[in-house]
């Protein structure tokens, strides 16, 4: 098998895709950074208080100490956009890289494409664990309370469906759909228990969760999120080029060198750390991690190291348009986010499904 | 136990391997013992059910037996790290789907992850287009492999266990799936690979393959050694029918005087 057949096909394809396919992913970078730099704009610039783009940026400049004159005079304006509209969005962007990133990791442990944080039920395992730091009114954690309880909730959830839905090392899309309809149902149980629990205040709360928004968002709330978010998007930068050998199946992974059961572990609290971070404040806001790696994989191919990154801005993109739209689609209303995301998923899963049924029978 | 200082030409030993599912059940392997040579194409042979991909499971470092030992090259191969290992050795499993819509090249290219940041990571390139070339893949190397036939898919796989690059190849059934002049093109393949100074395991379900091709044979029946040795002498008519079962009748082939098996009906 030596060089011997080698030497008349020349070496063919092989050394060309590379540069092309990082051509691609620049571009695709770039286009996501520059879509999401323009809703981010937008996001900030409608609402009641109209600003310009040069007055938002003005602000924002004169925030960090540069001062440009494009700065409106008024205090109120500057206000709006610095401690109303900014950490929204700003959690918004976060939480939508949070969701989408956490979808890519799913979808690789699972070797799945139809892993979701909500349709498996991790995000309602979290919402669980919030809720329920919220009506026992505990403070455990301090300021990490909520979060803290969100993680073991996620965290619970995750390896329930891991472990029950896992077989030979993959799960079949059934299982794994049937397995997230239980555990939903689940979560959905504790959910309703804890709102009977609860006092107004805490009903109030609990149902905002469970429609997902990002109304009343402040800084301390994005402090607290952002690093977690970070460190999960880290973790899986580094084990992204493992997550490939993953899709070879768990056997030939660890032929191929790669320590299974710890990356294992690593990628499911990660997920967990993930969703918390992305639920704690939001709620739960479905189809971001299913809808959004999809499609970048449908452009990008699955090599998951520029799919992380492609799916994180992907995310963040999606959030924060669909907030926008749930501030101003009804004039004076503020819409649940997770109305909108489930308008746009829901739709999309149908069409995953029909396309798939149409290419090779349906999910076996 | 300690094997008696091993010649450097033996490189993956199994000895005393027992593996049962559970205390009670009857052993899968039951007292198996097995060499690897340098140098040598070893087929695994057996019916259905006698343990052959148990101890391929054993022999790759899947399954670590309860009784019984593993060496490669002197070190016991539990204590070998999965990167080491995979620096050392390459296994091809017979299920070989790939979840997601990578491409040919994309999945050769996997083969050589246990050389990331090495200085062998300089060859990834030539080595990943002659394992290609080898499998006769490189006019796939742009398909997704989940759009490929049952066979092409097999030798995509084998063309990602040939990028590994190393020297002991343990390949399960690599010729299933494929047409006669695949077939033979693995087969080849290996013999070269062994006679460049690889160590080759296959199990094979096709005992002509296994008299044509392959240097030494192990018959396990019912998860024990039936016997080990020279091809010729292993698959006699007489040990055949008792193990499998089925009157065969084992004749010169009229050119090369390879024996030949064909089932009696």
């Amino acid at each position: 098998m030596t060089a011997g057949n080698a030497t008349n096909g020349s070496t063919v394809d092989t050394a060309a895709p590379p540069p092309r396919r990082w051509s691609r992913f620049a571009i695709m970078t770039g286009l996501l950074v520059l879509a999401l730099l323009v809703t981010c704009l937008l996001s900030l610039g409608i609402g009641q208080y109209a600003l310009s783009p040069t007055q938002i940026i003005g602000i924002l400049l004169q925030a960090i100490g540069i001062d440009t004159g494009w700065a409106p005079t008024v205090t109120t304006d500057a206000g709006v956009l610095l401690s109303i509209r900014m950490p929204r969005l700003v959690l918004g962007v976060i939480v939508g890289a949070a969701l989408a990133v956490s979808g890519v990791l799913m979808q690789a442990i699972f070797g799945n494409p139809l892993a979701d944080a909500g349709v498996v039920g991790v995000s309602s395992g979290a919402a669980v664990g919030a809720a329920a730091s919220l009506t026992f009114g505990l403070a455990t954690f301090g300021a990490w309370t909520t979060p803290a309880f969100a993680f073991f909730g996620g965290l619970i959830a995750v390896f329930a469906v891991y472990f029950i839905s896992r077989a030979g090392g993959r799960t079949e899309v059934v299982t794994l759909l049937l397995t997230g309809i239980a555990i939903n149902a689940i979560g959905g149980a504790g959910l309703a228990f804890l709102t009977f629990l609860g006092t107004t205040s805490t009903r109030e709360q609990i149902i905002f969760w469970q429609l997902g928004s990002l109304n009343g968002a402040l800084w301390p709330n994005v402090a607290l999120v952002a690093p977690l978010v970070a460190i999960g998007t880290v973790v899986a930068l580094l084990v992204a080029r493992q997550l490939d050998l993953f899709a070879l199946g768990e056997r030939t992974a660890r032929h191929l060198g790669v320590r299974v059961e710890p990356l294992r572990m690593t990628v499911i609290v990660t997920v967990a750390l993930l969703v918390c971070a992305a639920v704690a404040f939001a709620g739960i806001i479905g189809f971001v991690g299913l809808v959004i790696p999809h499609l970048m994989r449908m452009i990008m191919g699955p090599a998951h190291l520029p799919l992380v990154i492609v799916s994180a801005l992907g995310g963040a993109l999606l959030i924060a348009a669909a907030d926008l739209v749930a501030r101003t689609a009804v004039p004076l209303a503020d819409l649940p986010i997770g109305m909108i995301t489930a308008l746009v998923g829901g739709p999309f899963f149908l069409w995953l499904l029909l396309r798939t049924r149409r290419e090779s029978g349906g999910w076996a | 136990m300690i094997p008696e200082l091993s010649p450097p030409d033996v490189r993956l030993v199994a000895t005393g391997v027992v593996v049962q599912p559970n205390p009670f059940a009857r052993p899968i392997l039951d007292d198996v013992s097995i060499e690897l040579h340098r140098g040598e194409v070893h087929a695994l042979v057996g019916p259905n059910g006698a343990g052959k991909s148990t101890l391929f499971s054993v022999l790759s470092g899947d399954i670590d037996p309860v009784v019984g030992e593993v060496w490669l090259d002197g070190e016991p191969l539990h204590s070998i790290r999965p990167r080491r290992l995979a620096q050392r050795r390459s296994v091809l499993l017979q299920q070989n789907t790939v979840a997601f819509s990578f491409t040919v090249e994309q999945v050769v290219r996997m083969g050589r992850a246990p050389w990331a940041g090495t200085p062998a990571e300089a060859d990834d390139d030539r080595v990943v287009a002659e394992g290609m070339a080898a499998t006769e893949v490189l006019e796939l190397a742009r398909r997704p492999v989940s759009s490929l036939s049952g066979g092409e898919r097999a030798r995509v796989a084998l063309a990602r266990v040939l990028a590994q690059d190393v020297d002991i190849l343990l390949l399960d059934e690599p010729t299933a799936a494929l047409d006669l002049k695949h077939h033979e093109d693995v087969m080849r393949l290996a013999r070269r690979r062994a006679t460049s100074g690889a160590t080759v395991a296959i199990v094979l379900h096709d005992l002509n393959a296994a008299l044509t091709h392959a240097d030494r044979v192990t018959l396990l029946s019912d998860g024990r050694v039936a016997a080990t040795g020279a091809p010729a002498e292993v698959l006699t008519a007489d040990r055949i029918e008792h193990v499998y079962g089925q009157a065969v009748d084992v004749f010169p082939h009229p050119r090369t005087g390879v024996p030949i098996i064909a089932a009696r009906h």
